[in-house]
């Protein structure tokens, strides 16, 4: 059966406007970072003037980008393995057992994930400034102590993620490992964990996503040694110049893995979303 | 230790009768501990950065907190509910401010949930089927979602700028739409930059999560409809739409609390003073906080902010769940 021909117009057109919404961004990224400076600090241009790979090369040595990239490589990836390989353990013993307090658990951990990231940040900055004047211990400026903030929406949000999950794997699955001589732990390496492989590399990519993604933390618990990304590109305008080319190329720069890295992934994060969120 | 667990685990499913008492109670205790000590990482890491700063800012919020007192917080001079008069005075600046702000952010969340729920539906709904270059697309519009936010907001503050930035040579130089170019980081036409970007952004997620939905509609209610003769607009409006809402319902749930608490688009957007039009509430607490250091402030704003999303969430849940036994009946 044919659609009509409302439909496939409305198609043509809603798609067509919706492709030049999203698509112009990313061409402004792209085409303004092959530009010279002067090209794009004058009026915009939709073709360069001239072609550079000039922006590529600065952006390393203009700020230092380099660190800024580890750091967030750091901090993003250490808060992705502790959420996920805690929120394993947590999400098997709700989806598994009965237990005095899961009701209570379950419900803190949906709770704390719909409160807003501000009302955490005051409270840890004043935690973190006390330890280091009571201690000398740095949380306040260290990787560490941004990697245990970024815990505060990555943590929350995998475990809610893998109980979903995990319960879409059938106890059956499991039981039978149990019977055929495995600890609850093995059943869970063995058996849970292979089965839900899907779901945990949904998960991974989103926390890293967030965490990769993150402002709020990051502008204030960090210091000129650990700034991530997030942070480090406002470097690029100075009180003089803006150096739009190079903020564009390292936007580029910074984005190409993660974007790649989700839309390889991506089939997974569907399933991971399915099972775990809209049930 | 790992060893003996199986052991009786398996003995006792093979043959409950024959454990003994002494060697049953060991394995019970075991099984009883086993979820708290499974769990006992995540409740540990959940006390240590939610609970216990939770506490602490209730604390803060009930003190005269500057920056004075920042070295240690718990020197500060108690001032019972004085932050939170000033807060919710709103005929005196602060509280004017709050309100002020409050509203705004209450008007822009609206708006983009609605926006991002009608595009990602849309889409979603047009996609449905398969036709050339689907995949591609759909490929593309996840790009806006994939990128990290602080990239893509920087990109649209560069198209947003006066005088080299896409928008005004559209809007102005091809297409003389404006007298003189616009500004739109600054004054009125922020709120309108700040509602692009966040649907730019946010959109690509409502399309996920309704496309994932879709799957899940049985095809045969498709079938059966177009046997009595419903055309496919007739279809999408009786079949698809009533089906999608239970995804729907969560959908909006999610959407509506991360664009109320979304910090990072307005703050790589505007810095850590928004412009009145677009000051969404939590850069106005982050402001009250780290700009003009007043801790106690900050945190009686946050409390209150919390107690708003707590009630909206709650009747929001009653409503749907209504909703859901009625639909039922």
């Amino acid at each position: 059966m044919a659609p009509p021909r409302s439909f496939l117009w409305s198609r043509r057109i809603f798609l067509t406007l919706l492709t030049g919404f999203v698509l112009v961004p990313v061409y402004v990224m792209v085409s303004s970072s092959l530009k010279p400076l002067a090209d794009v600090s004058g009026t915009f241009r939709w073709l360069p003037s001239d072609l550079t790979i000039r922006p590529y090369i600065d952006i390393w040595s203009t700020v230092p980008l380099a660190t800024y990239f580890v750091n967030s490589l750091i901090v993003a990836g250490a808060a992705t393995v502790c959420s996920v390989v805690i929120a394993v353990f947590a999400a098997y013993a709700v989806s598994r057992y009965d237990f005095r307090g899961k009701r209570v658990f379950t419900v803190t951990v949906l709770s704390t994930q719909m409160f807003p990231g501000i009302l955490f940040l005051l409270p840890l900055f004043l935690i973190y400034v006390n330890i280091g004047q009571a201690t000398g211990i740095a949380l306040f400026g260290s990787r560490g102590g941004l990697i245990l903030t970024y815990l505060t929406f990555s943590l929350p949000f995998s475990i809610w993620m893998l109980i979903g999950y995990f319960d879409s794997v059938p106890r059956d699955l499991d039981e039978a490992a149990l019977v055929d001589g495995c600890g609850p732990l093995g059943a869970l390496f063995r058996v849970v964990v292979p089965a839900a492989v899907p779901g945990i590399v949904a998960v991974a990519v989103y926390a890293f996503m967030t965490a990769w993604g993150e402002v709020l933390f990051a502008s204030v618990m960090t210091n000129d040694t650990t700034r991530t990304l997030a942070v480090g590109l406002q470097g690029y305008s100075t009180l003089n110049d803006v150096y739009w080319n190079q903020i564009m190329a390292a936007s580029l720069v910074v984005s190409v893995p993660v974007v790649a890295g989700f839309l390889l992934l991506q089939r997974y994060l569907v399933a991971g979303l399915t099972a775990g969120a809209v049930k | 230790m790992t060893t003996t667990v199986p052991t009786e685990a398996a003995v006792r499913q093979i043959s409950p009768g024959t454990a003994s008492g002494p060697r049953r109670r060991p394995g019970r205790i075991r099984r009883i501990g086993l979820p708290y000590l499974l769990l006992l990482p995540a409740l540990l890491l959940e006390l240590l950065v939610h609970l216990v700063p939770m506490v602490i800012g209730m604390v803060m919020s009930f003190k005269e907190l500057t920056q004075f007192y920042i070295r240690d917080w718990t020197t500060a001079p108690w001032n019972g509910l004085d932050n939170y008069s000033v807060s919710v005075d709103f005929d005196a600046p602060v509280g004017a401010a709050l309100l002020h702000s409050f509203l705004v952010t209450v008007a822009f969340t609206l708006l983009s949930v609605a926006l991002c729920w009608l595009i990602g539906t849309a889409a979603a709904i047009f996609m449905q089927d398969t036709f050339r270059g689907r995949g591609l697309l759909r490929a593309l519009f996840l790009v806006p979602y994939a990128l990290p936010v602080y990239t893509a907001v920087i990109t649209w503050v560069f198209m947003f700028q006066h005088d080299n930035g896409l928008v005004n040579h559209v809007l102005h130089d091809q297409l003389g739409l404006t007298d003189k170019p616009s500004f739109w980081l600054i004054g009125d036409n922020s709120f309108i930059a700040l509602l692009t970007v966040s649907v730019w952004k946010g959109w690509p997620f409502a399309f996920l999560i309704v496309m994932a939905g879709l799957q899940n509609i049985p095809k045969e209610l498709y079938e059966a409809a177009s046997l009595d003769g419903a055309g496919l607009w007739q279809q999408i409006r009786r079949i698809t739409l009533p089906s999608l809402r239970p995804v729907n319902q969560v959908l909006v749930l999610v959407l509506f609390l991360w664009t109320f608490n979304d910090f990072n688009t307005p703050y790589v957007l505007f810095g850590k003073t928004a412009p009145e039009a677009a000051d969404l509430i939590s850069v106005h607490i982050y402001q009250a906080s780290f700009v003009t250091w007043n801790f106690g402030t900050g945190s009686a704003m946050s409390v209150l902010l919390l107690l708003f999303l707590l009630v909206v969430t709650g009747v929001y849940l009653v409503i749907t769940s209504r909703g859901r036994r009625t639909a039922d009946v």
